[in-house]
């Protein structure tokens, strides 16, 4: 659904990202990790069409990003950025209808106010609805953000989904939630991509990690076979191991023996 | 209430104009106001001629040049905020106002001014658009123009046109101040039929990309990415909206001078009423700036007749208080 073909970005001289290739297929919840400064952001904002290649190509549904106009890219992809600063004061439904403006004028009112209505449901933000949004506290502000993305891919068939560390500033039982329903997204047909930091709940929750460190990416596999303990040591600098977490398997990452 | 809003914003603009026309030296009963107004759009024969001369010749025209240029202001800078995202922005941070009162100065202290009638709106008109030019060109690299450096482009421009205006001033005799300061003050006096079909298009102009620039500007409260990933061609959008309110401030600007508060005040207001949505906020801000700068321009006429004031001075009077009190009331929301 997603696939970047060879892409390499160089800013004047400095190589930012080279050689990479990725194929994400539509059910697919890929995460990318990396230590800060590997690209992993930079990657986003290539697969995301906000920024050009200088090396190889992206494409989504098997057309170059180039091929799509703004508008028809937005009816089949959402974005999901680090920070979002709103200006002016606006309420909580405002900032998730306005995820409904690229398809309000193909389909009826009563569809986009139900997208609305569960996107406002799926972030658990429902209960915000009429709160100004700039009295939220951060991590309510991310998971609003992420209802106005879910409201713009709503209805949407095969849509790609491209979330920039979602989980940043969310307490820990929202970090669950929000990746269980990237997940689920995911598993109803969506390419999802998240950059995260924590391999715990990377590991837990994506079905293919890749992982990028200088620019390159080195590992892009199922979760046991990317974050393998040598990668995580070489990259992360970390050592590690595999738990069990409820029926699932996840990675716990430490430094040495635990001693500061 | 929100829905309701535009009907209320023109209905208080159908008070003001029926104030305007029916209020003066000669004061008139509504009834002959409405009269005069059906014969002059052809539907009845039976208007007082007296309240007829006074209507179609003299108050007409100034409180249609005053609605004009309210509308267009209170659109510009309902624009401009949300171009910006700023609550403080108005196009006076386009170089629009700057420029414009350069290029009138100088008609005035050169003497063009006393050519013709349109040596002074056309040298404005000319002004305001070249220090438009010259914000949107300084601030554009790679084929992008980012707002923050607009707006620091803007200043530069903006502080430039001011020195040189303050030169010419300081440079003027005494009639020459006089001219100069009664056009900074702006006033809606020199309205005439044909003044005000030059200025429709450049109105229609921006209303015709109103529903453009309201569903772009939207996009763009969640910021510049944002509004990108929503689909929103972002350059064009800045590009027209810098064009249109250029043309159209510039064009008001020269022929009424550069009057202050109706951009930046009504929009705030509005926003305050009414949420941040462009959909409704354009046509109300337009409105009610009409409606404003109407009733403004009658009291300006009435209050120290038979002189008039500066209009610029009785909007500023009128909205400042009202703002305050806006403010006041807010505050509470506003510290954030």
């Amino acid at each position: 659904m997603i696939s970047a073909v060879q892409v390499g970005l160089r800013v004047g001289s400095k190589g930012l990202l080279d050689d990479v290739n990725l194929e994400i297929n539509a059910g697919t919840f890929l995460g990318l990790v990396g230590p800060n400064g590997a690209g992993k952001s930079t990657l986003l904002r290539l697969l995301a069409g906000e920024q050009r290649a200088t090396r190889g190509a992206v494409s989504i549904a098997g057309r170059k990003l180039a091929q799509w106009s703004g508008a028809e890219l937005a009816r089949r992809r959402a974005v999901l950025p680090q920070q979002s600063a709103v200006a002016f004061e606006i309420a909580v439904r405002d900032v998730v209808e306005l995820g409904r403006l690229p398809h309000e004028s193909l389909v009826s009112r009563a569809q986009n106010a139900a997208a609305v209505a569960r996107a406002l449901q799926d972030a658990d933000v429902a209960h915000l609805e009429t709160r100004s949004y700039a009295t939220l506290s951060g991590g309510e502000q991310q998971r609003v953000q992420l209802a106005r993305v879910l409201a713009q891919i709503d209805g949407v068939p095969a849509p790609a989904l491209l979330l920039d560390e979602p989980t940043a500033s969310l307490d820990l039982s929202h970090q669950h939630r929000v990746l269980q329903t990237a997940r689920r997204i995911a598993e109803a047909g969506a390419a999802v991509v998240a950059v995260l930091h924590d391999l715990f709940t990377a590991s837990l929750y994506c079905d293919r990690i890749a992982v990028i460190s200088k620019g390159r990416i080195v590992a892009d596999a199922t979760p046991t076979v990317a974050l393998d303990e040598a990668t995580v040591k070489s990259v992360f600098e970390m050592d590690s191991r595999w738990v069990e977490a409820g029926t699932r398997r996840a990675l716990l990452a430490f430094k040495g023996d635990g001693s500061p | 209430m929100r829905r309701a809003a535009p009907l209320v914003a023109a209905a208080l603009l159908a008070m003001a104009l029926v104030g305007a026309l029916a209020l003066g030296p000669l004061r008139l009963p509504v009834g002959d106001v409405l009269g005069a107004l059906g014969q002059l759009a052809g539907l009845s024969l039976q208007a007082d001629p007296q309240a007829l001369a006074v209507v179609g010749s003299l108050r007409l025209p100034r409180a249609l040049l005053a609605a004009l240029a309210g509308a267009v202001f209170g659109l510009a800078g309902a624009m401009t905020q949300g171009l910006f995202r700023n609550p403080l922005a108005d196009p006076g941070v386009l170089g629009i106002a700057g420029g414009a009162s350069l290029g009138a100065v100088s008609a005035i202290f050169f003497g063009v001014a006393s050519l013709s009638v349109w040596a002074l709106p056309a040298t404005g008109f000319v002004g305001g658009l070249a220090a438009a030019l010259l914000v949107s060109r300084i601030a554009r690299s790679d084929g992008r123009t980012p707002v923050a450096t607009l707006l620091l482009a803007g200043i530069a421009v903006n502080a430039l046109a001011m020195s040189l205006t303050g030169i010419l001033v300081y440079a003027s005799d005494d009639r020459q101040l006089r001219d100069i300061s009664l056009w900074l003050m702006g006033s809606v006096g020199g309205a005439t039929p044909l003044r005000i079909w030059i200025l429709v298009p450049f109105a229609a102009l921006l209303l015709a990309g109103l529903p453009f620039f309201a569903r772009g500007l939207d996009a763009l409260m969640l910021g510049e990415r944002e509004a990108v990933h929503l689909g929103i061609g972002i350059e064009t959008l800045k590009a027209g909206v810098i064009g249109c309110v250029a043309l159209a401030v510039g064009a008001v600007v020269s022929c009424v001078g550069p009057i202050g508060f109706v951009g930046l005040v009504v929009p705030h207001i509005a926003r305050m009423i009414l949420g941040p949505g462009h959909r409704l906020l354009l046509p109300v801000s337009a409105l009610a700036s009409a409606a404003l700068l109407v009733a403004a321009d009658t009291f300006a006429r009435l209050a120290v007749a038979p002189a008039e004031l500066p209009v610029g001075l009785v909007t500023a009077a009128i909205g400042a208080p009202f703002f305050a009190a806006m403010v006041a009331r807010s505050k509470r929301r506003l510290a954030l």
